[in-house]
């Protein structure tokens, strides 16, 4: 066993620890653990997406850059079409490109792509099965100081409601590559969640990573409350599991990055192994992650849920530290979410 | 490039044909668009029995023409013109907007795949007409002879995300691409024109950089002529303003907005269909 696996524990009795299987980040509890923007892994992966297969297109509306697609953009230029500021039309025009054979990606930030422009989504793409891959950045409030008009907090609600829509919300930059790269071979229209900020890294390049699986990344024999985390925050998750170890408090943590096809074999086996639930994500309850895990569970094996994320509000300017603090989406906030959950 | 009398008149009497099978089945379906089916049961005839280049019995075939009709709600111009082509048995007509038809209300691929798009929500088939445009561009350059037909009514100019799609193909020099815009003046709640004036109509599309024809939407040679003038046009775009009359052939509709939808009862059905009769026997006596 190597040792730093074991980082988080701090009695040796205790059964606490980074997921061996998963091949994590040893480093993940370092305080200089190595950081990138989960945007950045979007890029590369579709990069490497591009030249694995020709048909793979580039289409943005006039954030090449922000949405790390100039990388495609420099390497195949013939292949990447520049939109400018119009993100009815990107989904549109993507819809066309889809239907001659292209595996089109389409950036802009989240707020406007899905958010602008959903009902071109929902028609031109889903409901003509168009297999366009939808790339939506800076969601969630850690895009920081521009404010509320561009954090995305309704982005899952939106794109998982579309019938065949698959939703993904990457971990880590490492993870965003493997999705994107996953996402060009699939015949289905996707949804991947990026984030602007740089993010700590906690999967490695051996890290399994499959549309529609769940997996633990911190494990515990007898846990009292299992945590499920989506996107960036599942750091906050795990440290936060790490000082509740440390607090006499064993929780599971799971990485729920595929929203859309939801793995409910592996939620419903953590209810039944914690018997208490709480869900971390960087948007609106109303609709998201935790709503995801709720429609599962309220059919299949109902346990108390707490739901860590944004109440009904809108998001604002500040750092993404402030912010995450603000709305209680941080370690703190998961912690408080955590002895809510065990109360019930 | 003119066509034969004789092929004017075999064109002029499948439009007319077209027509009366419209009317019957909207009278089936109890609902369903008018005005709008009637007006461009002309140019459908043109592009499908004389522009196209196309398979009706191999509707996959890749290096077909593709056309996008955009304005879905107008489909039993679609649906009907499809199978008076070939691509289905002109009995499953009579399934339109029936559970369980592929003949759904919008123009919906899961049910009849041999669709090009999907359609119903206004102002995004022009875009997808763009995208598709785009990818054979991609794949042949200049050297591609397929067009790409966007089929669009006036009404929907309204929407931005026309205009976006226009923008672009301009930019793009998209001369594989061809817009028809039933510029019939109507739409829901009114006259276009009093809803939402759009003219001066041809300027806006030359201002992106597309090439514009204006004709008689009911006129075959012109509507054939405009569609061999866009084949060999390069470096830009074309669009076809269509001017036509809304509820062509019945008089009774004709121009009247108030027929964009309306349900079509047994009693309406029988005049529309009486009167379309004798315009189509004025055609073929005329031909012989």
């Amino acid at each position: 066993m190597n040792c730093a696996l074991w980082a988080g524990r701090s009695q040796a009795n205790t059964s606490s620890m980074l997921n061996p299987e998963l091949k994590l980040n040893t480093k993940i509890f370092d305080k200089d653990v190595a950081q990138a923007p989960i945007r950045q892994g979007f890029g590369e992966g579709l990069v490497e997406a591009g030249e694995k297969n020709e048909q793979v297109v580039g289409v943005c509306a006039d954030l090449t850059e922000s949405t790390k697609m100039d990388l495609f953009a420099k390497k195949f230029p013939n292949r990447f079409i520049e939109m400018g500021v119009a993100e009815q039309n990107l989904a549109s025009v993507a819809s066309g490109l889809a239907a001659m054979g292209k595996i089109p990606f389409i950036s802009s930030y989240a707020m406007f792509s899905p958010g602008r422009n959903w009902e071109q989504i929902r028609t031109t793409i889903c409901y003509n099965n168009r297999p366009v891959k939808i790339a939506g950045s800076h969601a969630g409030v850690s895009v920081g100081p521009d404010g509320g008009t561009h954090q995305a907090i309704e982005d899952i609600a939106i794109t998982r409601v579309i019938p065949r829509m698959v939703v993904i919300s990457p971990c880590d930059s490492i993870e965003a590559k493997k999705a994107t790269l996953l996402s060009a071979e699939t015949d289905t229209p996707v949804y991947l969640r990026l984030a602007r900020e740089k993010t700590p890294i906690i999967t490695t390049l051996e890290t399994p990573f499959a549309i529609g699986k769940a997996m633990s990344v911190w494990t515990s024999s007898k846990p009292k409350v299992g945590i499920i985390a989506t996107g960036g925050l599942l750091y906050h998750a795990i440290m936060a599991a790490k000082e509740l170890e440390d607090e006499g408090t064993e929780v599971e943590v799971m990485n729920l990055s595929s929203i859309k096809p939801l793995d409910r074999e592996a939620i419903i086996a953590l209810a039944k192994k914690t018997g208490r639930l709480v869900t971390v994500e960087e948007h609106q309850v109303s609709g998201g992650m935790g709503g995801a895990v709720s429609e599962c569970l309220a059919e299949e094996y109902p346990v108390p849920i707490q739901f860590v994320g944004i109440r009904d509000e809108f998001g604002q300017t500040g750092t993404p530290a402030e912010l995450l603090r603000h709305f209680g989406l941080d370690k703190e906030g998961i912690k408080k979410g955590v002895k809510i959950a065990l109360a019930k | 490039m003119g066509l034969t009398d004789s092929k004017i008149k075999e064109l002029e009497a499948t439009a007319n044909d077209i027509r009366i099978t419209i009317m019957d089945i909207l009278e089936d379906a109890g609902s369903g668009h008018v005005a709008g089916p009637l007006d461009m049961a002309d140019i459908f005839t043109v592009l499908y029995f004389h522009t196209l280049n196309h398979e009706p019995k191999q509707p996959d075939w890749k290096e077909r023409d593709r056309v996008v009709l955009s304005n879905g709600h107008i489909c039993p111009v679609l649906y009907t013109t499809m199978a008076y082509a070939g691509y289905f048995p002109k009995e499953e007509l009579k399934t339109l907007r029936k559970f369980g038809s592929r003949l759904q209300g919008h123009p919906h691929r899961d049910f009849l795949p041999m669709l090009e798009t999907s359609s119903g929500p206004l102002g995004s088939g022009l875009s997808q007409a763009v995208g598709m445009a785009l990818a054979d561009k991609i794949d042949h350059g200049l050297t591609s002879s397929r067009r790409i037909y966007a089929l669009l009514s006036d009404g929907e100019l309204e929407c931005g995300q026309s205009w976006e799609a226009a923008m672009l193909a301009g930019k793009n020099k998209l001369e594989n691409l061809v817009a028809v815009i039933d510029r019939n003046n109507i739409q829901i709640d009114g006259a276009v024109e009093d809803i939402m004036p759009l003219e001066p109509l041809s300027d806006k599309w030359r201002a992106w950089n597309w090439h514009v024809i204006e004709i008689d939407g009911h006129n075959i040679q012109e509507i054939a002529d405009a569609f061999d003038m866009a084949k060999s046009t390069s470096g830009k775009p074309t669009v076809i303003i269509a001017h036509t009359i809304a509820g062509k052939g019945v008089k009774e509709f004709e121009r009247d907005y108030r027929w964009h939808s309306q349900v079509v009862n047994k009693e309406t059905e029988q005049m529309a269909i009486n009167e379309l009769r004798t315009l189509g026997g004025k055609i073929t006596s005329e031909h012989q």
